[in-house]
């Protein structure tokens, strides 16, 4: 049975938590008024305060204990239905003692006339930290350093937050530990005006297909949208099916929310065609043995010293063999 | 023997303008949601006002603002100083005209040269800075009287060049072009319509008479901003040389770029302790 996803763009007020978490607020007014409604909503990375905060993360960032309850806040303020709703959100999370850029999963329900229980189902922190140009994340906040897939009402699911989609390995690890679909949540300047879209957009564009095709997952991806401090985020929130084609795509300057079904029968037929995931777990203890390798291979440094006159032809190059 | 066909890839081309290649229609729109952001929503302006040089930077510029607010919204102004050439009003009025923009013209002579009657031996470069400065004094103020932004319109090159004034024109706090060499200036403004006779003309600052950027460069714009491409992408001078491009060309071109960077910060601030500002205390510009 499909269940209906909607991805949500927006452009959060800088770091004004309240004013952003109220924005959440009327969204779930207006999905829980959509038909289809939505049975997950996908907000983009760090929806409730904006990405660039750099010492300000400290002022916004919240537990997850107090995001839930705002959220679950939220819900039963807005929502007139006696319907749940899943909700996959990017936030700044201070988790013992230190800040992460997260991904909350969570179940949320009205007060009344709903036998679910609402939960938290899966916190994600972002496993890869842009700390270059632009971006300059690992000096505000910690890595996460797990990647995992985690049970929903709907299927098995997985939460990652913008680059770490741009190693196609989590993506990977995701599908093995039984992803069906992966939430990506993202907060993506923009950046090289030559080709037809946007250079990054442009890369979304491929690797986001790519993963999806790769291990026949669905793919959903929620952009944030708007300006902050001349960096411009380029939404094009989406929805990937596990063949790799692109179901429906918003825009890139607006606030909008674009919304699709999920069919999990879609996976089997494509996996059927396309065993490569079957493929992968078949090979899986060989490539987790050379994976071992490489992680535990020594790193190459001259630590000898070595005088003027050792280096008056070329460099010797490092014999790699050796090492391994 | 049947020799097999070989296809090689072919060297990068130093004459070629491929990397400075924009998309005008998607740069347009972008910057067009860029101005309205940064002026009406973050900073809640309704309104810009625009220093009108004649030049194809602020025309580009008054081109853009007047897409993201409407030309009732946005105010050019051109303040000649009396050496400025006639031909410099002229052209501001043309982007005046297509645009339908409100225009006033406030003449900087007077207060330029009050003060400058008490430093008879000022050369060039002091009298260009002074009126440069006196130009930033009327836009700002003129913001103050209009409820109106300032907008900038410095493009890439000429502030990796440093070419120009310090905490004159580089100013206002919103600047559409900041990151547009004049090259790609060029192509956005034939594209947007701004009036060929402004972007065909040698460029220039119009601080002394007969200047030109070209001029005071030693080198085409076309070609400086082939260099800086590839020298702000990270290349070494000697690959770059290696491209193919005139070794004094590459010496020139870096050589301005790094002698210019404390043009493109604040003012050095002692540091001297665990909260300085913007060394430990950071907040970004929009927090």
């Amino acid at each position: 049975m499909p269940f209906q996803v909607a991805a949500v763009q927006l452009s959060p007020k800088k770091a004004d938590y309240a004013h952003n978490l109220g924005r959440v607020g009327e969204i779930f007014a207006q999905a829980d008024a959509m038909t289809p409604r939505p049975d997950v909503l996908v907000f983009p990375e760090t929806v409730l305060s904006g990405y660039f905060l750099e010492g300000g993360v400290r002022d916004v960032a919240r537990t997850r204990e107090n995001l839930f309850r705002d959220l679950l806040d939220q819900y039963r303020k807005h929502v007139r239905s006696d319907r749940p709703m899943d909700v996959v959100l990017g936030f700044y999370e201070l988790y013992r003692g230190n800040y992460h850029n997260a991904g909350l999963y969570a179940t949320l329900t009205p007060l009344e006339g709903c036998s679910l229980q609402p939960c938290v189902r899966h916190v994600h922190h972002k496993f890869f930290l842009p700390t270059y140009g632009v971006f300059d994340e690992k000096r505000f906040v910690s890595r996460g350093r797990t990647i995992q897939s985690f049970d929903t009402r709907f299927c098995r699911a997985a939460v990652l937050i913008c680059e770490d989609v741009w190693h196609s390995i989590t993506a990977t690890l995701a599908a093995l530990d039984g992803a069906q679909v992966i939430y990506v949540l993202s907060a993506s300047p923009g950046r090289d005006f030559v080709g037809e879209d946007l250079g990054n957009l442009a890369r979304w564009k491929r690797i986001l297909p790519e993963i999806a095709a790769e291990h026949n997952v669905w793919v959903v991806y929620s952009g944030l949208v708007g300006f902050e401090g001349g960096k411009g985020f380029t939404g094009s929130s989406c929805v990937v099916d596990p063949w790799g084609k692109v179901r429906v795509m918003g825009s890139v300057l607006g606030e909008e929310i674009i919304t699709a079904p999920l069919d999990l029968d879609e996976i089997a037929v494509a996996r059927a065609a396309s065993p490569m995931l079957a493929n992968l777990n078949s090979a899986l203890p060989d490539v987790a043995i050379a994976l071992d390798a490489l992680a535990k291979r020594p790193h190459w440094n001259r630590s000898e010293a070595f005088l003027a006159d050792d280096i008056a032809g070329p460099m010797p190059e490092p014999d790699m063999r050796q090492e391994l | 023997m049947r020799h097999l066909p070989v296809i090689a890839a072919v060297p990068p081309d130093p004459s070629s303008d491929e990397n400075l290649a924009i998309n005008a229609p998607l740069l347009e729109e972008w910057l067009v949601a860029f101005l309205q952001d940064e002026i009406v929503r973050r900073r809640g302006f309704q309104k810009a006002v625009v220093g009108l040089s004649g030049g194809v930077d602020s025309s580009l510029t008054a081109f853009l603002c007047a897409k993201a607010l409407g030309p009732q919204n946005v105010y050019g102004i051109r303040m000649p100083y009396r050496t400025s050439s006639k031909e410099s009003l002229e052209h501001a009025q043309l982007v005046v005209d297509q645009l339908g923009i409100q225009c006033r013209t406030i003449e900087i002579t007077d207060a330029v040269d009050g003060y400058l009657k008490f430093e008879p031996e000022a050369d060039g470069r002091r009298r260009g800075n002074v009126m440069a400065r006196m130009r930033m004094i009327v836009l700002f103020d003129q913001s103050a009287a209009l409820r109106a932004l300032p907008v900038g319109t410095g493009n890439k090159t000429e502030r990796l060049f440093g070419y120009f004034t310090w905490h004159a024109d580089d100013s206002p706090p919103v600047n559409p072009l900041g990151d547009l060499y004049k090259t790609q200036v060029w192509m956005l403004a034939r594209h947007m319509g701004v009036p060929e006779v402004i972007v065909s003309k040698p460029a220039s600052a119009d601080l002394i008479v007969g200047q030109t950027d070209e001029g005071d460069f030693g080198i085409s714009y076309v070609q400086a901003d082939r260099i800086l491409y590839y020298l702000l992408k990270g290349y070494s001078t000697e690959h770059i040389i290696n491209m193919g491009f005139p070794a004094d060309d590459v010496a020139l071109v870096q050589q301005k770029v790094a002698s210019t960077h404390w043009k493109r910060h604040l003012p050095t601030t002692a540091m001297l302790s665990t909260t300085s500002i913007n060394d430990y205390y950071l907040r970004p510009v929009d927090y």
